[in-house]
């Protein structure tokens, strides 16, 4: 089996980044994704990376960069050598390879007060009744 | 509990007229359609981003709706009837096709792009349908069409709707018996969150995370059904999981959804093949197929499993499905640039057979509603695939989208009578006070990863297609320990951005009643129907044609028969 050895960055916003290595047997076809997924299940659960689709590339929510470009980690394959795993450069960066992606107006306020958002924007629900 | 008490004043709160969870198909269209009938504060959550997170924007092939000049829903509803073996609630059916269809042509008009041919919609006929009627988006792009129509008119409607992603729902909020709200976690900063609604549609999709081999998203948790469950509603059906028979099993195939053969199927026939590259369907009750797909999904995955058991599968344990008969040009005519990204991924269909083998595709049950998607308890709608009773034991392919969209449309109209009326109390933060401890709790690191991994394994051996009573034993055992183990409280703290980990709990919080609700349902249901098949009782028993219903009381799930609605 062959084996791919994956240099991942960690860490979060505001914390010292640091790299860690893991090696991973890999079937010949299997993606970035694959990959990153067994991680969590067999050696560390904590870390941290963005899909929902799985590999239909559907979601385009893994999007990271491998070896300095942007690409699909469930479309890019593993291949056996080391790899390179970085969060986006131009998005915030939330933990890992993590990344804050959501549009703008399609993300939770930052800070805010305990009653926020709606509450100012809409209708008070009293005065509908 | 092990868990710090904190206020739940301490955690962000919102408000709103209508709170839709889930913004797939049903929930897209229910917030519009609340919008539209004149819901000034429209929530729509998602756990991730907005139209991309769940089933929707996935499906590849088609949508079944009578849009065609020969055709009228009532011809749907009968199809849709005969494959759901006798369960199907005709009332929640007929809703879906007849309300499916104008939402088809709404979508048109949201320029969806549906393929056309001469003057109208360009339709396929799937199994189980008695003519064209399934209609799509070229080339297997129907469910991102779908998505992306939808999220635009959403847009369009302005801010009467909210969209925030990253948000996952882990709690309805319970006040003298109505739903007035949710408890949340909000994934990116990992805090906690309410929100208080006068109307809360769950519109959470399905369930097929269960399972090791699944067509759909990481979010298919089958979290709706736990929601409901614990804020009081009842569940039906639960027993019948949808195995789509010919999911993608090798080689290796990425950036192409697993069960991207079936519309090669419409269009080109293919054959199913054993091991030895002999037609098969025949042994197991199928017709010859003499290169048409008129095979059922319900049929085909007992076949193909059955023809691996006895020695006789491809070498990774499915069948072989071939195309070679299909000349170059035609192939390429009917999928052209799908035909390049299989080359991508070292398949070309003129030369090579692939290997297909049933995967956790669909869920019939869940959620019991009435026609307007009220479930029992006040406040609370359900919409989509989150909800039960329409497709009964099986459920005819095209059938599901066009479920999402109706029933979203229907949910959303009534949330926004029931946010109007002011007929649910308003939300009180001591009601969500619980949930916010949960959300803020503090505890050991464990490998949820390797829990969920776990729970996957053992529905996939013991509680797929096919059930015995040793096998779902064996599975109710197996989710009790892992009840114990996940315990009471999540692994790590509150405030870690995009914490995986603590997610994962959550999500087996959720995946666990709601695995040991199929089987509490599975185990009880002796006989074989549709999806669920119990090789200790295969034949169909007319005196089963009844609806198994669940619900909570106090900490155990009880049963419950109900002959089917009329
Ligand atoms: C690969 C694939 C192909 C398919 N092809 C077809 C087809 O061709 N034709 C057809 O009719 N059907 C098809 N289906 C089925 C169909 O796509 C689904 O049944 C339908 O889209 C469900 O729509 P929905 O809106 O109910 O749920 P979904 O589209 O699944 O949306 C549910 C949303 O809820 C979110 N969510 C879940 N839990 C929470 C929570 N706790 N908090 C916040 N948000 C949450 C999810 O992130 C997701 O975005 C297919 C399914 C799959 C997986
Ligand atoms: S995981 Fe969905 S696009 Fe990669």
């Amino acid at each position: 089996m062959p084996i791919a050895t994956l240099s991942i960055h960690r860490g979060g916003l505001g914390e010292a980044p640091r790299r860690d290595a893991f090696e991973i047997g890999f079937e010949p076809g299997e993606s970035i994704l694959d990959a990153l997924r067994r991680l969590r299940v067999d050696r560390d659960p904590t870390l941290a990376f963005r899909y929902a689709c799985l590999n239909a590339n559907a979601c385009k929510e893994c999007m990271m960069l491998l070896d300095g470009k942007v690409v699909y980690a469930c479309t890019a394959r593993l291949e056996p050598r080391e790899m390179r795993l970085d969060p986006l450069p131009n998005k915030a960066l939330l933990r890992d390879l993590a990344t804050v992606i959501a549009p703008p107006d399609e993300r939770l306020a930052e800070g805010g007060s305990a009653r926020e958002g709606l509450a100012r924007e809409g209708l008070a629900r009293e005065g509908l009744k | 509990m092990n868990m710090t008490t904190k206020s739940a004043a301490d955690a962000r709160h919102l408000e709103a007229d209508v709170l839709v969870i889930g913004a797939g198909g049903a929930g897209m269209y229910a917030a519009i359609e609340a919008a539209r009938r004149g819901a000034g504060r429209v929530l729509l959550l998602d756990r991730s981003l907005i139209g991309r997170g769940g089933a929707t924007v996935m499906a590849q092939m088609t949508v079944a709706a009578a849009v065609g000049p020969d055709d009228h829903w009532e011809h749907h509803l009968a199809d849709t009837l005969a494959a759901g073996r006798g369960l199907s609630d005709p009332k929640l059916a007929a809703l879906l096709c007849e309300v499916g269809a104008d939402c088809i042509l709404e979508m048109d008009a949201w320029k969806v792009g549906w393929a056309r041919s001469g003057d109208g919609f360009a339709a396929v006929q799937a199994p189980g349908h008695d003519r064209p009627r399934c209609v799509y988006v070229d080339f297997l792009s129907t469910g991102p069409a779908v998505s992306r129509a939808l999220r635009a008119q959403v847009q369009r409607v302005g801010p009467a709707i909210r969209r925030i992603g990253e948000v996952a729902v882990t709690d309805l909020v319970v006040q003298d018996g109505a739903v007035t709200g949710a408890a949340a976690l909000h994934v990116a900063t990992g805090e906690a969150l309410t929100i208080g609604a006068a109307a809360t549609i769950v519109a959470t999709g399905g369930l097929t995370r269960l399972y090791a081999r699944n067509s759909a998203s990481l979010n298919m948790s089958g979290d709706g059904y736990a929601l409901a469950l614990r804020a009081g509603a009842v569940l039906q059906d639960m027993e019948f999981v949808q195995f789509f028979p010919i999911g993608h099993l090798a080689p290796r195939l990425i950036g192409m959804d697993p069960i991207m053969w079936d519309p090669f199927r419409y269009k080109l026939g293919g054959r199913l093949l054993n091991g030895a590259m002999e037609d098969f369907l025949g042994r197991w009750g199928g017709d010859a197929e003499n290169g048409r797909y008129s095979t059922t999904r319900d049929l085909a995955t007992y076949a193909i499993t059955k023809e691996a058991e006895a020695g006789r599968g491809s070498p990774s344990g499915g069948a072989w499905l071939s195309f070679t008969h299909v000349p170059e040009a035609e192939l390429r005519g009917a999928f052209g640039p799908v035909i390049d990204r299989l080359a991508a991924n070292g398949i070309d269909l003129t030369r090579d057979a692939v290997e297909v083998s049933p995967i956790a595709h669909y869920h019939m049950g869940g959620v019991r509603v009435d026609t307007a998607m009220r479930t029992n308890v006040p406040g609370l709608l359900a919409a989509g695939e989150a909800v039960g009773g329409a497709n009964g034991a099986n459920r005819l392919s095209g059938n599901a989208i066009t479920e999402a969209l109706a029933y979203g449309r229907i949910a959303g109209a009534e949330a926004a009578r029931i946010a109007a009326s002011g007929e649910t109390p308003a939300f009180s933060p001591a009601a969500a006070s619980e949930a916010v401890a949960r959300l803020v709790a503090s505890s050991r690191p464990m490998n949820t990863a390797g829990m969920v991994a776990r729970l996957q394994r053992l529905m996939s051996r013991d509680v797929g297609p096919f059930r015995t009573a040793a096998g779902l034993a064996r599975a109710s055992q197996a989710l009790g320990a892992l009840r114990a183990e996940v315990g009471e409280a999540p692994p790590g703290a509150p405030g870690v951005a995009h914490d995986l980990a603590r997610l994962d709990w959550f999500d087996l919080r959720q995946m666990i009643p709601v695995a040991e609700a199929v089987v509490q349902a599975a185990t009880a249901r002796t006989e074989s129907r549709g999806a669920h098949q119990r090789e200790d009782f295969p034949e169909t028993d007319e005196a089963w044609r009844l609806n198994q219903l669940l619900e909570l009381r106090g900490e155990t799930t009880t049963l419950s028969r109900l002959p089917v609605a009329a």
